[in-house]
């Protein structure tokens, strides 16, 4: 059950409302604030005009000449329409979910109709154009049917949404993966998926995979049969033990020498190597859930009589993960950074085909738009992360009580 | 002893796995079916090298290594578009050629005792002679190392770019000042700032990072190659078929410049030399005996072009001198076998 969110940022003290009485009690109300402050806005003086103007004599057409390649990579340029009609379903149900949990209208068809007006304005091709306003047409559309159809039958309509959610994994799959011998969707190769395309990819994959395991694990660890708590504890403190990247190393040098016989896709190799790595610090975190349920939750749920199926799945585990909430999305947002690793074994995602541009003779020494970019483009997407798990975090009202 | 035992069952355990994993890989038929029954070629390339092996704005691969890939594929499949390019790392780039996973390594990699025996590799012929070479500001004049005599000259430390400068200068008498810093990028930037009167580096390295300096018609690199870095395509050991047909391309680039055959001219290409005749397929069936098509040679030179061609299109723009990769006709090292 989803409270309203009580408005934490419009807070009208006289503080506020006078900026000089502010200045002085939050900047300058003790010596050595006072100094900290002259000393952090002579900095930022000296530095802010400096990198204003290089970024507005910097080449930024290394970025908008290379912005296709930086996005998908080298999926076939005549089947990009699969690539956003891709983006077309995950947009239209996070719209349909918005509106089913009452997401403020505001906020979400204002978003909608800003993002149409950029669409409309922007320099964007006929496709991309079309492709982007379809998008925002379909999260508004995807907002509005979400809250009617929650209005007329609440618990049922949230019951199919979650089934749209789990159905649209194997969609998307099909979409970018295609199959061999087809006119529609021709097959298109991980060896084919790149750019940004490929690090959403990863990430999403390694979250989704690595979720249900760390809980597996995590309940592993306590176990009470031995031979399971050894086995989980074991591979849990291995993998906490080596960093990612030789782990990847490991997944694509060791791997064709042990399986000469299967030729497994390199993009499948990265995605085992970061979905094992995952699990093991999401069952710590989990595991730190656990252990902080009380005792007395679980013998009450016997007492009612609930097995021990029922009492994990209803009673221990909510409340487990309700309390790590922060930490496990913390440790995505770090996956979601930590798939940039997958560009030193040889797999072209954003950081690796930022590599590539920056080695064509025409955009040599162009260092620092490109990179400037790449970091730009992964802020949007850990901020937007991080901001999203803090509206969750308020909703299930945690840290309140 | 209950030890010992446990340590004879992984001995066991691990050498049948190698050698299973081992007969597999020579089990197989040559490479040269495999990639005409797949019907495309599958290539290891460098995806992050100026000049050698990119990714064009549209998607599509770039450089002087990707070139050698197409050619092998307009030869084997008449299409040079027909190739699968799998970027590799350093690291990874001769287990991908042990296990099977490529057809072809062609991503610059140094021709060594080592690797040639030891990995259980066969190198085509060098494509790309490269080595340690020097840049210098243009107006100092400088044309050869002798003129370098008391010069400081930059370096990165702890590398054998380090030792390869100063045995050269020890053996030519001259003395120097090395100026040593851990990062290359370190290195680039002390040379441009003038603190330094050269910078040494192999010769490909010199050529990319020039052509990113403030100015880089006031830097050159110098004819002169102080060390041996003979960049070639790769194949495994015990396929001769395979072998042949990948040196015989990389042959067919030198010869057509040799004879003055490019991409514009090799359809209407007359000639009263027997050998030009037997290249261009009319006579002589040498395609037969490769294992390809008679006019595989056309298809080569109309898709990448010859030596001269290959290397303007890609490492021109870089300003790379030719230097040691001139024909043996004008004091260089390619040197086509005869085609007879």
């Amino acid at each position: 059950m989803v409270r309203p969110v009580p408005a934490t940022t419009a807070t009208t003290s006289p503080e506020t409302a006078n900026p000089i009485r502010w200045i002085r009690k939050n900047l300058f109300n003790t010596w050595y604030n006072s100094l900290l402050t002259v000393a952090a806005v002579a900095a930022l003086a000296a530095l802010a005009p400096r990198l204003a103007r290089w970024a507005w004599h910097a080449d930024w057409a290394v970025v908008s000449a290379n912005m296709t390649l930086l996005l998908t990579g080298t999926y076939p340029r005549d089947q990009l329409w699969r690539l956003w009609a891709a983006l077309l379903t995950v947009m239209s149900l996070f719209g349909l979910s918005a509106g089913a949990w009452r997401g403020n209208p505001r906020r979400w068809i204002g978003a909608a109709a800003v993002a149409a007006m950029l669409a409309t304005t922007g320099p964007f091709q006929a496709p991309a154009r079309g492709w982007l306003l379809g998008t925002c047409a379909g999260v508004a559309a995807g907002f509005m049917l979400g809250r009617g159809l929650t209005a007329w039958r609440r618990a049922l309509w949230r019951r199919v949404l979650v089934a749209l959610w789990v159905v649209s994994v194997p969609w998307i799959y099909l979409l970018l993966h295609g199959w061999a011998g087809s006119s529609w969707l021709p097959r298109v190769g991980p060896s084919a998926w790149g750019g940004l395309t490929l690090t959403l990819v990863l990430a999403i994959v390694g979250i989704v995979a690595s979720f249900p395991l760390g809980i597996l694990l995590a309940l592993g660890r306590r176990s009470r049969l031995p031979a399971i708590r050894w086995v989980c504890t074991a591979y849990i403190e291995c993998v906490r033990g080596v960093p990612l990247i030789s782990i990847l190393f490991m997944a694509q040098v060791l791997l064709p020498i042990f399986l000469p016989d299967y030729r497994i896709e390199h993009v499948v190799r990265a995605m085992v190597g970061i979905t094992l790595f995952s699990a093991a610090y999401m069952a710590e975190n989990v595991r730190g859930g656990l252990q902080g349920v009380p005792r007395g939750q679980i013998e009450a749920a016997h007492a009612l009589g609930l097995n021990g199926i029922q009492t994990l799945a209803l009673i221990v585990l909510p409340q487990a993960l309700r309390a790590v909430l922060p930490a496990i999305v913390g440790q995505f947002i770090s996956l979601l950074k930590d798939t940039s690793l997958v560009a030193v074994v040889g797999l072209l995602e954003l950081l690796g085909i930022a590599r590539s541009v920056l080695a064509n003779p025409t955009w040599l020494g162009r260092q620092a738009e490109v990179y400037l970019f790449v970091a730009m483009v992964y802020f949007i997407f850990s901020f937007s992360m991080s901001s999203a798990s803090r509206r969750l975090e308020r909703a299930l009202g945690l840290g309140e009580r | 002893m209950a030890q010992r035992r446990v340590w004879l069952l992984v001995t066991v355990v691990v050498g049948t796995v190698l050698t299973l994993a081992s007969t597999a890989a020579l089990a197989q038929q040559s490479t040269l079916d495999v990639v005409r029954a797949r019907g495309h070629l599958v290539c290891g390339v460098n995806n992050g090298l100026p000049g050698f092996g990119y990714l064009e704005s549209d998607g599509s691969w770039s450089g002087f290594d990707i070139d050698y890939c197409r050619a092998v594929a307009a030869a084997v499949l008449g299409d040079p578009n027909a190739v699968e390019f799998v970027p590799l790392t350093a690291a990874e780039r001769f287990i991908a050629l042990q296990t099977g996973e490529i057809d072809v390594l062609i991503r610059n990699a140094t021709w060594t005792l080592v690797r040639d025996t030891d990995l259980g590799l066969n190198f085509a012929p060098v494509t790309f002679f490269d080595g340690q070479g020097f840049m210098v500001p243009r107006d100092l004049g400088v044309t050869s190392l002798e003129d370098l005599a008391g010069a400081s000259i930059c370096v990165t430390s702890g590398t054998t770019t380090e030792l390869n400068l100063a045995d050269a200068f020890r053996a030519r008498g001259l003395p120097f000042t090395p100026v040593v810093f851990e990062e290359i990028d370190t290195v680039y930037r002390a040379y441009e700032q003038g603190r330094c009167d050269a910078v040494t580096s192999d010769k490909s390295q010199l050529a990319g990072r020039r052509a990113i300096m403030a100015d880089p018609e006031a830097h050159v690199i110098l004819d002169e190659t102080i060390s041996k870095e003979p960049l070639a395509p790769v194949v495994r050991h015990g396929d001769d078929r395979w072998y042949d047909v990948v040196s015989w391309v990389v042959y067919a680039t030198f010869f057509a410049e040799e004879k003055g055959i490019t991409s514009q001219n090799v359809t209407t290409f007359q000639s009263p030399d027997p050998d030009v005749q037997r290249f261009l397929g009319q006579t002589g069936g040498l395609g037969a005996m490769l294992g390809l098509s008679n006019d595989w040679a056309i298809k080569v030179i109309q898709a990448v072009g010859n030596y001269a061609e290959i290397f303007d299109r890609n490492l021109g723009p870089l300003g790379l001198p030719r230097g040691l990769n001139r024909q043996w006709t004008d004091g260089g090292l390619l040197y086509a076998m005869p085609f007879r």
